[in-house]
């Protein structure tokens, strides 16, 4: 049974259609990528599943749930966990107190300090904790970020272009960090590049003008052609660059 | 009396009243800082806590020091009651939007005020301290054969102006641990530094603010029963409170708890002193001279941040 189901999904914005009629399935436990280029309303389809945009027609459904009208700290307690594409920690405290505010919902007690210092240490901040947010690099940043989505322990953790603003040596350890990751929690991953991409997602969706252009396993989607040309602007076999 | 034990007793006039400043600013501070509210009736609420506090002593006969003690924690918690009751009734339905909060915690002050004098009254009563021993203070003296630890007379304090020094910085310090190393605190701070955020972490907003408002008018009835065995309870007592919250607010920056702590005392010290030395008229007019200074050369207080 998929974890999460939305079906005819469309969003109009003053007469421009940004999603149009979207379904899609994501299973408990994959890892699953949303392409497509600028504009083809990636962000917007993720901010209605998030609940941050209400769609103008459609229906979500997450964990057997029907989410359409449900608000945003809903979606939240029901186990969906969203990093921003805008990095957005509390800069004035401590790295350590940003992910027990994030961990509070989940865990009580001593629960809590065992907690925080797990999903440090997955991210590999665990000895950065009595930092101020907002002194560390940015990508240590966009790491605390998911430090925090790790915390609140979702069932889906949607990550929306988390590797924007990376060094390559950061893009790597997050890989590493989605693999690990994987067996625990369903993840949604926005993303442009394509490496990471391939690398991580076990299925692609691609989105082009708001409508799904294909859906398949990297290697799929790495073959189409219609995903070329919207994709590359018919750039011809340059996909995996 | 010679100059030096003078200004040794204006020092301790001064204490108390930064002591006392410190609570009651710190309320005032906690408040704009996490809701963006001024709240114009916080004098309104130390003036409350300082009748209840006599209503209750009243109440209870026996040793003084029992009817204390029920006031120092019933009056507080009564005032906070009151004050999430009209977060919820008046703040809430305002959606908390800055002007209008302002004119109606004004319309709070004059309801609460105009109450009081019709209840309790226009006198000002006292309220017996739970202790009241005078100490001797000593102090060096040339004598016949060299210097020697004298005891002048009229030279002294008593022991419950030291008591409401020592509480106000225990309950200070208290409040300090309760923002920095709790959770309900962390919350607090969160909700201060990012209202929208600390929503998509779940954090009930508007049941922060509610308890927000009721601990920061806590503190301010928490203050006013320290006070109230040195100063009477009266309906209009709640001006100076309020004024000189302002004032140390604004000095150690909105919203900061270490800079409206470092303001109270600065503020506290040179009110006693000068009250003692000229007149306490001059002493309201240079510390309301320092928030014009403040506000031109550094708008954002002394420990503030400027608004991004």
């Amino acid at each position: 049974m998929s974890l999460l189901s939305v079906r005819g999904l469309t969003r109009d914005f003053d007469g421009l259609r940004a999603v149009d009629g979207v379904d899609l399935d994501i299973g408990e436990g994959e890892v699953r990528a949303l392409i497509g280029p600028n504009g083809a309303g990636k962000t917007t389809l993720v901010g209605m599943i998030a609940g941050r945009i209400a769609p103008s027609a459609g229906r979500m459904a997450f964990g057997g749930r029907d989410i359409t009208h449900m608000p945003t700290h809903r979606r939240m307690r029901l186990g969906m966990a969203y990093t921003f594409q805008i990095t957005s920690v509390f800069a004035g405290l401590s790295v350590v107190e940003n992910v027990t505010l994030a961990a509070r919902r989940r865990a009580r007690g001593a629960a809590v300090g065992s907690a925080v210092a797990a999903a440090l240490d997955r991210v590999g901040l665990g000895d950065r904790g009595a930092e101020m947010a907002g002194d560390l690099a940015y990508g240590h940043q966009r790491l605390l970020e998911i430090a925090m989505g790790i915390a609140q322990r979702p069932r889906l953790l949607i990550l929306d272009e988390p590797t924007q603003g990376l060094a390559e040596g950061e893009i790597a350890g997050f890989g590493r960090l989605v693999r690990d990751l994987a067996g625990e929690t369903t993840i949604l991953l926005i993303e442009h590049n394509m490496d990471v991409v391939m690398a991580l997602a076990g299925r692609i969706t691609v989105m082009d003008a708001g409508r799904v252009l294909a859906e398949g396993t990297p290697g799929e989607i790495h073959a189409n052609r219609a995903v070329q040309a919207a994709y590359l602007g018919g750039g011809g076999d340059a996909a995996a660059g | 009396m010679e100059f030096g034990p003078h200004l040794v007793l204006a020092l301790i006039e001064g204490a108390v009243t930064a002591a006392v400043l410190a609570l009651t600013a710190s309320g005032l501070s906690l408040v704009f800082g996490v809701m963006r509210v001024v709240n114009i009736a916080h004098g309104a609420f130390f003036m409350l806590g300082a009748v209840i506090a006599w209503w209750i002593t009243q109440g209870i006969g026996g040793h003084p020091g029992w009817g204390f003690a029920a006031a120092i924690v019933a009056a507080p918690l009564m005032v906070g009651a009151l004050a999430v009751a009209a977060d919820l009734t008046v703040l809430r339905r305002l959606s908390y939007d800055p002007e209008r909060t302002i004119v109606a915690t004004i319309g709070l002050l004059y309801i609460i005020q105009q109450l009081t004098l019709m209840s309790y009254g226009p006198e000002a009563r006292p309220v017996v301290a739970p202790f009241d021993a005078r100490i001797a203070l000593p102090w060096p003296e040339r004598g016949a054969e060299g210097w020697r630890i004298g005891w002048p007379w009229g030279f002294g304090t008593t022991a419950w102006k030291l008591a409401v020094i020592g509480a106000a910085a225990a309950l200070v310090g208290a409040l300090w641990l309760f923002m920095a190393r709790t959770r309900a605190g962390l919350v607090l701070r969160a909700t201060q530094a990012d209202r929208e955020m600390a929503t998509a972490f779940g954090i009930p907003v508007e049941r922060v603010y509610a308890l927000t408002f009721g601990l920061g008018a806590g503190l301010a009835a928490l203050a006013a029963v320290l006070i109230v065995p040195i100063r009477q309870a009266h309906y209009l007592m709640g001006g100076d409170p309020l004024l000189l919250s302002f004032v140390v607010v604004i000095i150690g920056g909105l919203g900061s708890l270490p800079g409206t702590l470092l303001a109270a005392v600065l503020i506290g010290l040179s009110d006693g002193i000068i009250s003692v030395f000229f007149s306490p008229t001059l002493a309201k007019i240079i510390a309301t001279l320092m928030v014009a200074l403040v506000l031109v050369f550094r708008p954002q207080g002394l420990y503030g941040t400027r608004a991004p």
